[in-house]
Parts: structure tokens; C-alpha cells; sequence
């Protein structure tokens, strides 16, 4: 899928979708929508993203390893459940908060943070089962799990310092440093 | 309405049964999720079948009109499809990688765990 | 939206008003609890070295938690809550009674021994790849399938210690695993999906999947064809999840493929939690209607018992030989359903209790057999360590294993005076009391048939002679101990002593228990307060 049309619309596609999902999730407390299809949307854009670009700069992009956003989003859902023990009321029950912020009243509530947790549990989960379906099979990549800490974060600054990489200092990198 | 949805998820069951009666394990896996489609509709259909609103409280209101819909089993099928679709995912890696580990998607072919021939247990010392 | 307090709805209608009581809590928390160390563990997933130690002071506090349940419950009868305030049958309520808070409670004390055993037989690559957040992962599912009080929660319990379970098969990845677990997960699927069309069913009779209101409604409908189609649809579903005789392929072709602490996790939990579902279900909720189908129960019983008995007979590698065990143990269960008075179904909770915890010890023997006999050899990675062609000399070398080991084995097999002669004593007498004397046979012939298997196992892997290490092998004759099997194995082995020697406590609960799943009506009450008088429905 090495194509200079996917590779130049994807990172535009994948922004939007991406954008797309947190506006989706967002509606979804009073409308269709919500975290769980939202968190789908998310990891259709991360899935363009990976046949333009490889698995590689997915797993660069998120920074983190998508099991651990996964861990993340249960441990937010779990909580937003648990605040009901400081209210008096039984687990999972909605508690809302209205502040104020320059004269307009936020609704902010547990069933929204619930929300966000399940958007990071499927965006998390699904993604890494995408991503090693999309994972070439060969020595090149090692098992996903066994990938290294360190020389991911060091890429993923040079990413962010150039910008858009092109594929061949791309690969290189892979080569290098991507893996141990 | 009941009776032609009745009949169409026998039809589901019945290809996804002989799909799964099949030896590779992909058109295994294709019958598994024919399956937990039909079971899908068979949800919808066990809750109640009428003509009626969707079941989301207008503004302005405190409680749904008595025409929406049942809203259970509808949650019930989100649930179950969620469930379902992630197993799919997960036995399509499952299969992909049984595919390339044991070269082989026939699954009479898949005799690793429970190999032809195992010796009887020594009879004595 | 707004706040309800303006709106002119009558909230008492529909919401629970009055606060919980703080120990209600405990209902819930085995599930938050496991499912909280599971997200921390995902989310320290690099730093490998803290894995064992969050896993088990959480599998610690499960423990603890489960315990202080159970004498709650003991004390106060079922505790309920319900999820987001509102009443049953239309939130989701979470139900402990006394079968399900000892199923509870027994299960997470399994889980703290193979966690610790854990240290050892995973490495760290099995960790970095996810073993303990897998496990927490397993423990929720477990427990939120043992303490829900709703049928399509617990559809939803089944569904996440599943696929937890497939992480657990899979880890290590070698190939025969892979084959394993395509088998395994593919069976599992089509059971739980039999489970939900069930279900599915369920409501279009009943219009709620609430436990308890469906127990108050059963009487309306009993006996009648669609319950009774419905309770054989429930059966077959649960007896594939169980293992029992036309519907166990899956287990001999997958549970001797894992690392051996996994298998001593399977072989513990995941039948019983099917034999749990099927008790719940057709005991509780169906009652009449198992009545009907009794039967054929009991054929599927007798068909267990004697197939797990001989297929454990004909192995000559001991891990398979240990997952047939455990589908013979399943048969011994499935009896005391068939026969299904308070007495039967308490001595099939006492079998299930006392299962649990001897197929995990049988596991962490059966795996310590093959590794020091390996060693002995000389050979310690050597292919055939598990058959029982090359296992020997294991009392020579290790008389202090050999004696824990004999333990374990005397009750997995019901000899006095470990805690697995009383369930079947129960079930024989049971059995007798309604003149199935076929029933008690079966039982019978089964415990026979596993003893001959065991002490086969004892006369070659043990008694006989090892073989010479092969030349240029050394032989390593000191097998030095090790507390991280040590530990859990002996706390194993003294409650299954402890439960042998001292029964009268553990049956008096069981007992107890059995009598709260044949009159439930303390069960409906906890539930729903205002829906009987007094005394029972039946």
C-alpha cells in the first residue's frame, strides 16, 4: 500500500477521523453516538494510518502501548464507578457536576468520564489487535510485546521535531533503533 | 412480523451450523459469526416486535411516551454485539496465526496438541 | 439531564433512595478490585518486576474481601446491591447468597496459590506478554460470574473470564498451544453463544433477566413445554462450558498445552463455573423442570464418570491424564444435579469446593513430578518429561514431595481422610435414598477406576526406578525446594486435610446453601424486599 495518494491523504484522513471520534463520543451522553463507537473510529483512522505508513509509525504516533491506553480506560471506568461509594449511593450510579465557565454551565458527570474510560478500552484494545493483523509476519518486527521503551520514545521525538517522516529514513530507523 | 423473522433466523442458524460443520477453520470461524448474528435477531425479536418511536426521552420531557420501543433488548444486542465482535477479531489473529504456525487450515491437519498414535500407558514395571 | 430533583416524577418508583449499607459494598468489590489490578498491571506493563507483587497483594485482598462476604452473608443472609440506583428487576443487581460467596471465596484462594506459584513457572517473558493482568482479568470474571444476581451479567461474566482465558492459553505461543487454543476458544464461543440464545429466550418468557424475579415467576409457567425446551437448552449450553461426556473434546485438546499453572487455573475454575451457572439455573431458577429432565442428567453423570474415569486410564502423559481427572470430577457434580434433592445438591457443592481446590493441587504436583524427574534425567528440557515411560525415581530422591503428593492424590481420588470422601459420601447416600442404585454405581466405578489410574501414576513415576541419565548427562540427585511451590502446594494440601479431618463446619454450609438455592425465598427477599410475606413460594 505504498501508493504517494494514500500516503499523502492518510495523515489528513486519520486527523479527522480522529477528530471525528472525540466529537462522536462527546454526543454521544444526549444522541447516538458514544464511547464505544466513537473508540472505533478512532482505530479505523490508526488503521489508515498503518497501511500508509506501516505499524511501526502507529505504534510511534500513540506513544503509548495500546494494551496500556486499554489499562488506562478500565481503570478510569472502574473509577468513575467507584465515586458513588462517597455519595451514598450504589456502584455506577450518575453524579453530575455543573460548573460554570464564562457564563455557560458545563455538565460534567461520572457517565461522561464511564464514557471516556470505554473510548480508551476499545481504542486501546481493538487497535493492537489491528496492528498485528496489519504487522508483516517476519524477523524484521519482533513480537509486539517484546518491543524496547526507551528507543521508542527517543523516536517518537525526533517524529514530532520533523514532522511527517518520509518512508526511507523512516525504515531506517526501524532498522536501527526500533527494535531490541 | 414474528413469523418471517422466526424463519430467518432459522435460516441463520442453519447456514452457520453448516459452516461450522466444515473442516477449515476459516469457514469455521465465518459460521460463528453467522451465529451470533442470528442470535442477534433472535434478542430483537424476543423483546417484542411493534411499530413505535425509538426509546430516547424527547427534551423537554421526564419519561419516555408509552409508544417507544423496548429499550432492553436493544441493549442487550449492543452488548452482545460488542462481545461478539471482539471475539471475532480475536479468533481472526487466532486463525491467521494457526495458519502460518501449523501451515495448515484444515483442521483434521491440526493434530499438534493430540498427535495420531500416543503410546498406551507402560502395563507394567 | 436536568436534575431530577425538580422534576415532578415520583422517584421512588424507580430509583433506590435510601443509601446502602457500607457493607454492601462487598458484593461489588471482588470485581472492581480484580478489574482495578488488571488495569494497573496493563498499565506498568514494561516494569515486569512489580507484576508479582501488585497481583498478589490484590489476589490477597480478593481473599480477604471474599471472606469478609461470606461471613456477611453467613450472618445477615444474601446481600444485594444494585447497579445505579436503580430498583430490580430494572438495574443490574449483584446477589451473593452463601453458594456463591464460598464459590467465591474458595475461587480466589485457587487464584492466590497459582499466583504465587506463578513466580515461579512464569518466566519473564510470559509476564511481559501479560500473565498477571490476564489472571485479574480471569478473577473478575470469576467472581462477577459468582456474584451476579442477573442472567445476562452473568452471559457477560462467562464472556470476559473467556477471553481472558484465551490470553492465558496462548502464552508462550508455541504452536501446539496455538492448536490448542483455535479448539478451545472455537467450543467455548458456541457454548456461550448457546448460553445467550438462551437467554434470549429467557426473556421473551419472562420479559426480565433479574434472578430473582425470574425464581418468582418460574412457578407461573412450570413445567410447561417452552420451560422445559429452555432448561434443556440451558443444560446442553452449561454442560459444554462444564465439560461433561458428549461435549468435553474440547478439554483433553487444549488443557495440557499451557504452562502447567495455567492448566492448574483451568482445571480449578472455568468447568466450575459452568457447574455453577447449571446449578443456579436449573436448581434455583428451574427447578421443576430439572425435575423432568433428570434423566437425562443423570446419563450424562454416568457417561462422565466412567468416560473422564477411563480416558485418564488409557494417558500415558500425565498432564492430559490430569484434565481427564478433572471431567471425571465434573461427572461426580453432575450426579448431584441429577438427583437434585437439598442433600444431592450439597453434596455437589462440596464436591465442587473440594474440586477446586484438588485439581490445582493435582496441577502443581503433576508439574512438579515431570520437573524433577527431568532433572534426575539429567536432561532437563527433554520432550517426554510428562509420559509416564520416562517419569521414575521420584521417592528416592524426593520422600518428603512423594508424601505431599500421595496426599493429593488420595483426594482427588476420595479416600479418607482427605476432604473428597465426604461429597461422595453424600451423593452415594443421596443417590440410595431414591433408589438409583445405577447412579451410585457409577460413582462408585469411577472412584475406583481414577484410584487404579492414580496409583499407577504412584507405582512408575514414583516407586519404580528411574531410568540411568543418558551418557554424558549428569544426574542432578538433589532437587532443592523451593517456597514458591512449597507454600501454595502446602496450603493447598492442609485445607483439603483440614476439611477432611474437620468437615462439620464446610457441611453445615453447604448445607445451608443448598437449602437457600431449593426455597430461594431469602434469596427474592434480599432482592426485593416487599415481594413475599413470609416464608417460601414453593
Amino acid at each position: 500500500m505504498n501508493t504517494i495518494i494514500l500516503r499523502t491523504v492518510a495523515p489528513v484522513v486519520t486527523a479527522l477521523t480522529l477528530l471525528f471520534s472525540v466529537f462522536v463520543l462527546l454526543r454521544g451522553h444526549n444522541e447516538p453516538g458514544g464511547g464505544f463507537i466513537g473508540g472505533l473510529i478512532a482505530v479505523s483512522g490508526l488503521a489508515i494510518y498503518g497501511i500508509a505508513f506501516g505499524t511501526g509509525a502507529v505504534r510511534r504516533a500513540l506513544r503509548f502501548h495500546p494494551m496500556a491506553i486499554a489499562g488506562a480506560g478500565l481503570l478510569i471506568a472502574m473509577l468513575s464507578g467507584l465515586v458513588s461509594i462517597f455519595a451514598g449511593v450504589p456502584f455506577m450510579t450518575g453524579l453530575w457536576i455543573t460548573p460554570s465557565l464564562f457564563g455557560t454551565d458545563i455538565p460534567l458527570s461520572t457517565v461522561i468520564s464511564f464514557d471516556v474510560g470505554v473510548y480508551l478500552v476499545v481504542l486501546g484494545a481493538i487497535t493492537s489487535i489491528v496492528l498485528a493483523l496489519e504487522q508483516e509476519p517476519g524477523p524484521e518486527f519482533p513480537a509486539p510485546a517484546l518491543r524496547g521503551t526507551t528507543s521508542r520514545r527517543a523516536e517518537t521525538a525526533a517524529f514530532a521535531r520533523e514532522g511527517a517522516p518520509d518512508p526511507v529514513t523512516k525504515k531506517k530507523r526501524r532498522k536501527s533503533g526500533g527494535k531490541r | 412480523m414474528e413469523t418471517p423473522l422466526a424463519i430467518l433466523i432459522g435460516l441463520f442458524f442453519s447456514a452457520a451450523i453448516y459452516l461450522m460443520l466444515s473442516k477449515f477453520t476459516v469457514r469455521i470461524l465465518l459460521g460463528v459469526v453467522l451465529l451470533g448474528n442470528g442470535v442477534n435477531l433472535l434478542l430483537f425479536t424476543a423483546g417484542g416486535l411493534t411499530r413505535s418511536v425509538p426509546a430516547i426521552i424527547p427534551a423537554g420531557a421526564d419519561t419516555l411516551s408509552h409508544t417507544a420501543a423496548n429499550p432492553l433488548p436493544q441493549a442487550l444486542i449492543l452488548t452482545a454485539i460488542v462481545i461478539s465482535f471482539s471475539f471475532f477479531a480475536f479468533l481472526l489473529v487466532l486463525t491467521y496465526r494457526a495458519f502460518q504456525d501449523l501451515g495448515s487450515d484444515n483442521s483434521d491437519e491440526m493434530r499438534l496438541a493430540e498427535p495420531r498414535d500416543e503410546p498406551s500407558p507402560p502395563m507394567g514395571y | 439531564m436536568a436534575s431530577p430533583a425538580t422534576s415532578p416524577v415520583d422517584l421512588a418508583a424507580a430509583l433506590v433512595l435510601t443509601p446502602p449499607p457500607l457493607g454492601d459494598w462487598l458484593v461489588i468489590l471482588p470485581v472492581v478490585l480484580m478489574i482495578g489490578a488488571g488495569a494497573i498491571l496493563l498499565m506498568v506493563r514494561k516494569s515486569v518486576r512489580l507484576h508479582g507483587g501488585i497481583a498478589i497483594a490484590a489476589l490477597l485482598l480478593l481473599v480477604l474481601v471474599n471472606g469478609s462476604l461470606l461471613l456477611r452473608v453467613i450472618e445477615n443472609g444474601p446481600v444485594t446491591m444494585v447497579m445505579g440506583r436503580w430498583l430490580p428487576p430494572f438495574g443490574i443487581a449483584f446477589t451473593a447468597d452463601l453458594f456463591g460467596a464460598t464459590m467465591a471465596l474458595t475461587a480466589s484462594l485457587v487464584a492466590l496459590a497459582a499466583g504465587i506459584f506463578a513466580l515461579r513457572d512464569i518466566d519473564g517473558s510470559g509476564r511481559r506478554y501479560g500473565f498477571y493482568p490476564f489472571l485479574m482479568l480471569l478473577m473478575a470474571g470469576v467472581s462477577g460470574a459468582f456474584l451476579t444476581g442477573d442472567i445476562f451479567n452473568l452471559y457477560v461474566w462467562f464472556e470476559v473470564l473467556l477471553i481472558s482465558s484465551f490470553g492465558l492459553l496462548i502464552l508462550g505461543s508455541r504452536p501446539e498451544q496455538i492448536d490448542g487454543a483455535l479448539k478451545y476458544a472455537v467450543l467455548n464461543l458456541i457454548a456461550t453463544t448457546l448460553f445467550l440464545i438462551s437467554v434470549g429466550y429467557l426473556y421473551s418468557l419472562f420479559g426480565t433477566l433479574n434472578m430473582a424475579d425470574i425464581a418468582l415467576k418460574a412457578g407461573d409457567l412450570s413445567g410447561t413445554a417452552p420451560l422445559v425446551t429452555l432448561t434443556a437448552l440451558f443444560t446442553f449450553a452449561f454442560a459444554m462450558k462444564a465439560a461433561a461426556f458428549p461435549l468435553n473434546f474440547w478439554l483433553p485438546a487444549s488443557y495440557h498445552t499451557p504452562r502447567i499453572v495455567v492448566s492448574a487455573l483451568f482445571g480449578a475454575l472455568l468447568t466450575k463455573v459452568g457447574i455453577y451457572a447449571l446449578i443456579r439455573v436449573t436448581v434455583m431458577l428451574l427447578p421443576v423442570e430439572r425435575e423432568v429432565l433428570s434423566p437425562a442428567i443423570a446419563t450424562l453423570a454416568i457417561l462422565t464418570l466412567i468416560t473422564g474415569a477411563l480416558g485418564a486410564l488409557a494417558q500415558s502423559d500425565i498432564r492430559k491424564l490430569a484434565g481427564y481427572l478433572v471431567i471425571a470430577g465434573i461427572g461426580n457434580i453432575l450426579a448431584g444435579v441429577a438427583i437434585g434433592s437439598p442433600a444431592a445438591i450439597s453434596g455437589a457443592i462440596f464436591y465442587a469446593l473440594h474440586s477446586m481446590v484438588a485439581m490445582t493441587a493435582l496441577y502443581l504436583v503433576v508439574g512438579e513430578a515431570a520437573r524433577r524427574a527431568s532433572l534426575l534425567s539429567g536432561d532437563e528440557n527433554q520432550a517426554n518429561r510428562w509420559s509416564l515411560h520416562t517419569l521414575g525415581g521420584l521417592y528416592r530422591s524426593s520422600p518428603g514431595f512423594t508424601a505431599v503428593s500421595l496426599l493429593v492424590f488420595l483426594a482427588v481420588a476420595g479416600l479418607p481422610p482427605l476432604s473428597g470422601l465426604w461429597p461422595k459420601i453424600m451423593l452415594l447416600k443421596a443417590a440410595m435414598d431414591i433408589n438409583a442404585w445405577w447412579l451410585a454405581a457409577a460413582i462408585l466405578v469411577s472412584s475406583f477406576l481414577v484410584t487404579l489410574t492414580l496409583g499407577r501414576i504412584v507405582l512408575l513415576a514414583y516407586w519404580r526406578q528411574g531410568l540411568e541419565p543418558e551418557a554424558g548427562l549428569e544426574r542432578q540427585t538433589a532437587v532443592r525446594g523451593d517456597w514458591r511451590l512449597s507454600l501454595p502446594l502446602g496450603a493447598l494440601v492442609l485445607l483439603l486435610a483440614g476439611f477432611g479431618l474437620f468437615p462439620e463446619r464446610l457441611l453445615s454450609l453447604t448445607q445451608s446453601a443448598a437449602e437457600g438455592l431449593a426455597g430461594p425465598s431469602a434469596y427474592i427477599r434480599s432482592v426485593f424486599p416487599d415481594a413475599l410475606p413470609s416464608g417460601g413460594i414453593r
